[in-house]
C-alpha cells in the first residue's frame, strides 16, 4: 500500500538522509519507526504525507505515484497544529471546512466526497462533547491532541501517520492514548505509521518496528513486534527483551 | 464595561462640567445644559452634522486603506524570514516617528483636498497594523501550518482557514491602539486648509466666531466620533475574535 522505492532525499543534497532507500507497509499495518535526533523520522513522514519529495526514486501509494498530499492520508503531530481562534468543534471541523472549500476535486478531497460538518460520533468517541465550546488554551495537553486525532479521523483516512504524538504528554495521559491508539487503528482499519524517540512506545504500538539511525539510511531496519496486542503485553517478558534489544541497537548505530 | 458604569461616568464628568463652569463664571466654559443645547440645535438646523459626515468619512476611509495594503504586507513580512529581513531595519526606524509631524509634508506634495488628509491617518494606521499583523503572522508555528497542509489545504484555503483569521486580532488591536491617535491628527488635519470637517468647525466657533457653545458641541461631536470608533472595533473584536476576549478575561 506504501511503498518507498530507491528514494534519495536531503534538505542539503550533499549529506541524503536517505540514500537509495526503499521500504514498504501493508494495508493496515501498524508500524513504529524509531531512532535517534536528526536520524529522518519525522523527514520520513512528511515524505510518506507527501509534504516533501524525495529527489531520486519513488513514493507510491496504493499504487499511485505520490506527488502532493494525498486526501485520504491523516498526519498527527506533536504539538496539535490547532488554531488557537478556534473552539474544539471548529478545529475538529477544519479537515472538513478545508475539503467542502475545494469540493470532491480529488485532489484536496476525495472525489467521491459528501459534503459534511459533521465531527460529532468523533468528539464524542474521543470524550471531547464535555469540551467541544472551548478553545485550546483551556485544554490539557492530552485533551488537545484528542482533538488533532478527532480532526484527522473525521477525514476518514486510510493511512494515519503520527510523528511523535504523545511525547509532551505525562505518562498516564500517554498511555490512555496510547491505547486509544490501538484501538483506533482496529476499529478503522487505518495503516499506522507513527514516529517516536521512546523506545517503551515503540515496542508498545508497533507490530512492526523500523529502526533509524545516524544518516544516511540506506537499508531500512525491520524488527517484527507481533505480540504487541495481547492482553498484559506492557508487562511480558517479550515486551522487556524487546525494548533491551532495540536499546541495544539504538546505541550500536 | 458595563453600560450601565459608562453612564454614570458620563453623568459624573458632567457634573464636574458643571460645578467648574459655575466657578469659572465666564463665556469661555459654558455649562453642560447649554453646550447639549447647541449641539442639537447645530445638528438639527446647522450644519454640524455635514462636518462629522466628513470627518467620519476620512477617519473609515483611512482605515479601509491601512486594512487593504498593511494586513497583506504584514501577512508577507511575517511568513518570509527574507522579506522580514530587507524591511524590518526601515520600519523600525520609521514606526516611532509621530506621523503628525508629516503632515505638513503630506499637505505640500498631496494638495490641500481630500486625499492629503486621508493618507496622513493611513500613515499612522497603517504602521501599526503592519508591525502587529506581521508579529502576529510570525508566531504562526511552521508546525501549525504543516498541520493544516496535511489537511489538504492548497494556498488558497490556507489563506482563508490559517493566514486570513490569524491576521484580523492583530488588525483589530492596532485599530483599538491607534484610533484615538488618529482623531487627534485628524483634528490637526482638518486645521489646515478645509471648510469641512469638526477639525475646522471646532477652530471657526473657538477662534473666529467666538461661538463658545458651538466650539464645545464640536468637541463633544468630535469625542462621539472617537468614542464611536473605539467601541465599533470592541464590538467587532468581540464578534470575529471571542478567543482573544476569553483569555484576555481569564489572564486578568
Amino acid at each position: 500500500m506504501i511503498e518507498l522505492d530507491s528514494i534519495t532525499f536531503g534538505y542539503q543534497p550533499a549529506l541524503p538522509i536517505f540514500e537509495n532507500f526503499s521500504w514498504q507497509v501493508r494495508r493496515a499495518e501498524a508500524w513504529a519507526v524509531i531512532g535517534p535526533s536528526g536520524c529522518g523520522k519525522s523527514t520520513l513522514l512528511s515524505l510518506i504525507a507527501g509534504l516533501l519529495r524525495p529527489q531520486h526514486g519513488r513514493i507510491l501509494v496504493e499504487g499511485q505515484p505520490l506527488n502532493r498530499p494525498r486526501p485520504q492520508t491523516g498526519l498527527i503531530i506533536q504539538d496539535y497544529g490547532l488554531l488557537p481562534w478556534a473552539t474544539v468543534r471548529e478545529n475538529a471541523r477544519l479537515g472538513l471546512r478545508v475539503r467542502n472549500f475545494y469540493g470532491p476535486d480529488g485532489v484536496h478531497a476525495p472525489a467521491d466526497y459528501q459534503r459534511t460538518l459533521d465531527v460529532e460520533p468523533w468528539l464524542d468517541r474521543l470524550g471531547l462533547l464535555p469540551f467541544a465550546g472551548q478553545y485550546p488554551t483551556e485544554l490539557s495537553g492530552g485533551q488537545r491532541q484528542r482533538t488533532a486525532i478527532a480532526r484527522t479521523l473525521a477525514l476518514n483516512p486510510d493511512i494515519l501517520l503520527m510523528d511523535e504524538p504523545f511525547s509532551s504528554l505525562d505518562a498516564p495521559t500517554r498511555e490512555g492514548l496510547q491505547r486509544l491508539t490501538l484501538e483506533l487503528w482496529q476499529e478503522n482499519r487505518l495503516t499506522l505509521i507513527l514516529v517516536t524517540h521512546a523506545i517503551e512506545e515503540a515496542a508498545l504500538l508497533g507490530q512492526k518496528i523500523l529502526l533509524l539511525n545516524q544518516p544516511p539510511n540506506r537499508t531500512a531496519q525491520i524488527i517484527e513486534n507481533p505480540l504487541n496486542l495481547q492482553p498484559g503485553y506492557r508487562e511480558s517478558d517479550e515486551y522487556r527483551s524487546l525494548c533491551r534489544h532495540l536499546r541495544e541497537r539504538l546505541e550500536a548505530g | 464595561m458595563k453600560r450601565r458604569d459608562l453612564l454614570l461616568a458620563s453623568a459624573g464628568l458632567l457634573l464636574i462640567w458643571q460645578v467648574i463652569a459655575m466657578l469659572v463664571n465666564q463665556p469661555i466654559l459654558p455649562p453642560p445644559g447649554r453646550v447639549l443645547v447647541t449641539l442639537w440645535e447645530e445638528t438639527r438646523h446647522g450644519n454640524l452634522s455635514g462636518h462629522f459626515l466628513a470627518s467620519l468619512w476620512r477617519v473609515v476611509a483611512s482605515t479601509l486603506l491601512a486594512v487593504l495594503t498593511a494586513a497583506p504586507a504584514g501577512l508577507a513580512l511575517g511568513q518570509f524570514k527574507r522579506l522580514n529581513a530587507v524591511f524590518s531595519p526601515i520600519i523600525y526606524i520609521l514606526y516611532p516617528i509621530p506621523k503628525v509631524v508629516f503632515v505638513p509634508v503630506v499637505l505640500l506634495f498631496l494638495g490641500i483636498g481630500e486625499l492629503s488628509k486621508i493618507v496622513v491617518i493611513y500613515l499612522i494606521l497603517f504602521f501599526q497594523i503592519l508591525v502587529l499583523v506581521r508579529d502576529q503572522a510570525a508566531g504562526l508555528h511552521p508546525e501549525l501550518i504543516r498541520s493544516v497542509r496535511s489537511l489538504g489545504a492548497g494556498r488558497l484555503a490556507l489563506f482563508r482557514f490559517v493566514f486570513l483569521p490569524a491576521s484580523i486580532p492583530g488588525i483589530l488591536t492596532a485599530l483599538r491602539q491607534s484610533v484615538g491617535t488618529a482623531v487627534a491628527v485628524l483634528y490637526i488635519a482638518e486645521l489646515f486648509a478645509t471648510q469641512r470637517g469638526l477639525g475646522y468647525y471646532i477652530y471657526l466657533n473657538g477662534n473666529t466666531l467666538f461661538n463658545y457653545p458651538a466650539m464645545y458641541a464640536g468637541v463633544i461631536a468630535m469625542s462621539i466620533l472617537g468614542l464611536g470608533l473605539y467601541f465599533t472595533v470592541d464590538g467587532l473584536e468581540r464578534l470575529l475574535c471571542p478567543w482573544q476576549v476569553k483569555n484576555r478575561s481569564t489572564s486578568g
